[in-house]
């Protein structure tokens, strides 16, 4: 089955993790969505990366927090936080994207 | 051993409280009060301005009602990062205020104010012994950015507090501090676990966000214990879950985990959530493990230029299709016009575009590479092929076909190195944008619906930040001196 995020997670959010870093947060509605998604492998360094047009290597970090049954991204900043051409200088409306994210997975519905 | 409580009454001081909140939170007989002002989350203006991004107003009423309850208490309150930025300006800002609630409320105390200000011969000689570090993916120090820069700050750790709490001050007015230290200083002097003080700290640090429904104006309080810790909000409403406990243990980090701070690592890794009560949550099993060297963060920010801005729309749906080639020929319009004029930075920033994700915004300004294309200084030489972006935007390519939004806002965004040369681009910008003669302009009068007159807003200084590294320190008490000002009638 192919699920947009939007419809697996209660929270998607994004914000600055100080100036240089952006970090997205996806809160599960359940433990087995989370776990579903985990297994499904779909959101990678890869395919994180092609989401937002930025390299591989701009991907720092990818966590699965069990506490809050949460996945978490964390990218290098595009532009350091409130340099020029700069639209979004908290970074708390990055997360648009990841709404409409597919995911293919087993149903944990 | 017995509960430290900690009441954190709002996520921002200034943020305010309800009344009601506040008194519940003093019922419950807190052992120390402290709110956090600080974040570089509204960027690098405020540091560089020397101003708080919150309310003088709004700040003085959160301390009017703090420090008389605090005194009356006999506990300390304790502020930090206070005016937001936490350089030598803020701190004074905010001392007088407190000045002025004393004065006005007839209260005697002790202050005690703590600077993080780092002068720059400090910062130069330790990049020379190799005590500076970049926190990735900040670039290396240069000497250049540390000279330019407006101020440069570093965050505190608890050290300093637990010495100010020491010598006996009232109210602790702390420059840039480590979020969570004015939270974990009182509980880590009387011996408490530090994984969990400074773990309850965080929590804290930003009041009732960490409840559902969550508020960044609302109180919280911690009961820290000898191997657990309690949060609970105190509107009624509002209640702790393990979800939004550690839900917020993710906000605003890069590794929920693993959370470096001043003199060590936050290890999360074995930490428990348990639901105490229908509104509280437990916490167990974080751990603190001190570094061998200990280091603070600095952070500064250096002038870029000035900036002038014109806000106006278009509903022409022949304006529209037609916008990104419209502004690539304003912008070489302008270069034209201005050709001796080379240091300056002309951006519209468009809002209504149906881009594709990824393409649009802070994404899309990476792809032109703007990024440090404006150095400050004496020595600057702006490129114009890099600060005049001529390229295109890649939403061009990306638009919806068919999808044609009724209406574009279009903010024309002029940054140069003095305010009348950045007046002088918006102006010209804006008067050829309003009159450019695009292919099959029906409306020839004027292309852009203004809102407002006067149409260009001068919006004065621009910074970036330049310092965002770790330096070591020999004593975590080393760069940040405390004043102590005995405030109100003599005893």
């Amino acid at each position: 089955m192919m699920y947009q995020l939007s419809d697996l997670a209660d929270v998607i959010r994004s914000k600055n993790s100080g100036p240089y870093e952006l970090t997205f947060d996806i809160i599960f509605k359940t433990q087995a969505i989370y776990e579903a998604v985990i297994k499904s492998e779909a959101i990678n360094r890869e395919s994180f990366a092609a989401l937002y047009g930025i390299p591989h290597g701009d991907v720092m970090e990818i966590v699965h927090f069990d506490p809050a049954k949460a996945i978490k991204i964390t990218i290098v900043r595009p532009i350091c936080s409130g340099d020029l051409r700069e639209t979004d200088v908290y970074g708390a409306q990055q997360h648009v994207p990841l709404m409409a994210f597919s995911v293919k997975m087993e149903d944990a519905c | 051993m017995r509960e430290l409580k900690i009441l954190s009454p709002t996520a921002i001081l200034g943020y305010g409280f309800p009344m009601a909140s506040w008194e519940e939170g003093m019922r419950r007989k807190p052992d120390v009060i402290a709110v956090d002002a600080g974040s570089t989350d509204p960027g690098p203006y405020y540091l560089g301005a020397g101003i708080s991004f919150t309310d003088r107003a709004a700040v003085k009423r959160d301390l009017a009602v703090m420090i008389p309850a605090a005194l009356e208490a006999g506990i300390p309150l304790i502020i930090g990062s206070a005016g937001g930025s936490g350089a030598l300006p803020h701190l004074q800002w905010n001392r007088e205020i407190i000045e002025e609630i004393a004065a006005d409320q007839n209260l005697s105390f002790t202050l005690a104010v703590i600077p993080g200000d780092i002068d720059k011969k400090t910062i130069l000689s330790s990049m020379e012994e190799e005590r500076i570090s970049p926190l990735h993916p900040a670039p290396e120090l240069t000497q250049a950015d540390v000279n330019a820069a407006a101020h440069i700050v570093a965050q505190m750790g608890v050290e300093p507090i637990i010495r100010a709490l020491d010598e006996n001050a009232q109210v602790v007015l702390a420059g840039r501090a480590y979020d969570p230290a004015v939270f974990a200083a009182a509980a880590i002097r009387e011996g408490y676990d530090r994984g969990l003080a400074v773990h309850l700290g965080k929590i804290l640090e930003c009041a009732a966000i960490a409840a559902t429904p969550g508020s960044g104006s609302d109180c919280m309080i911690g009961y820290l214990g000898g191997d657990y810790f309690r949060v609970e909000p105190l509107s009624a409403g509002r209640k702790c879950t393990t979800l939004s406990v550690a839900a917020h243990t993710l906000y605003e980090k890069t590794n929920p985990y693993i959370l470096p701070g001043p003199g060590g690592i936050l290890d999360l890794r074995e930490t428990v959530f348990t639901q105490e009560t229908d509104i509280c949550v437990r916490v167990t099993g974080s751990r603190f493990f001190p570094s061998d060297v200990y280091s603070v963060k600095l952070e500064g920010v250096k002038k870029v230029g000035c900036r002038t801005i014109s806000f106006a729309s278009t509903a022409d749906p022949v304006m529209i299709a037609q916008i990104d080639e419209i502004t690539p020929a304003v912008k070489a319009r302008v270069r034209d016009n201005f050709s001796g004029m080379d240091d300056y930075s002309l951006d519209f920033k468009i809002y209504g575009k149906p881009d594709k994700p990824g393409t649009s915004g802070i994404f899309a300004a990476s792809s032109v590479g703007i990024i440090n294309a404006f150095p400050a200084g004496a020595d600057s030489n702006l490129s114009p092929e890099s600060a005049d972006c001529a390229v295109p935007p890649t939403g061009a390519d990306c638009a919806v076909p068919g999808a044609t939004p009724a209406e574009l806002a279009i903010i024309i965004d002029a940054v140069a190195p003095t305010q009348e040369m950045a007046n002088t681009i918006c102006s010209f910008a804006r008067s050829t944008l309003l009159h450019y003669g695009y292919l099959g302009r029906i409306s020839t009068a004027g292309n852009l619906a203004f809102p407002f007159s006067p149409s260009d807003v001068k919006m004065g200084d621009v910074y970036a930040f330049c310092v965002y590294h770790l330096m070591e320190v020999a004593n975590p008490c080393e760069f940040f001196p405390i004043e102590y000002i005995r405030l109100g009638c003599c005893i």
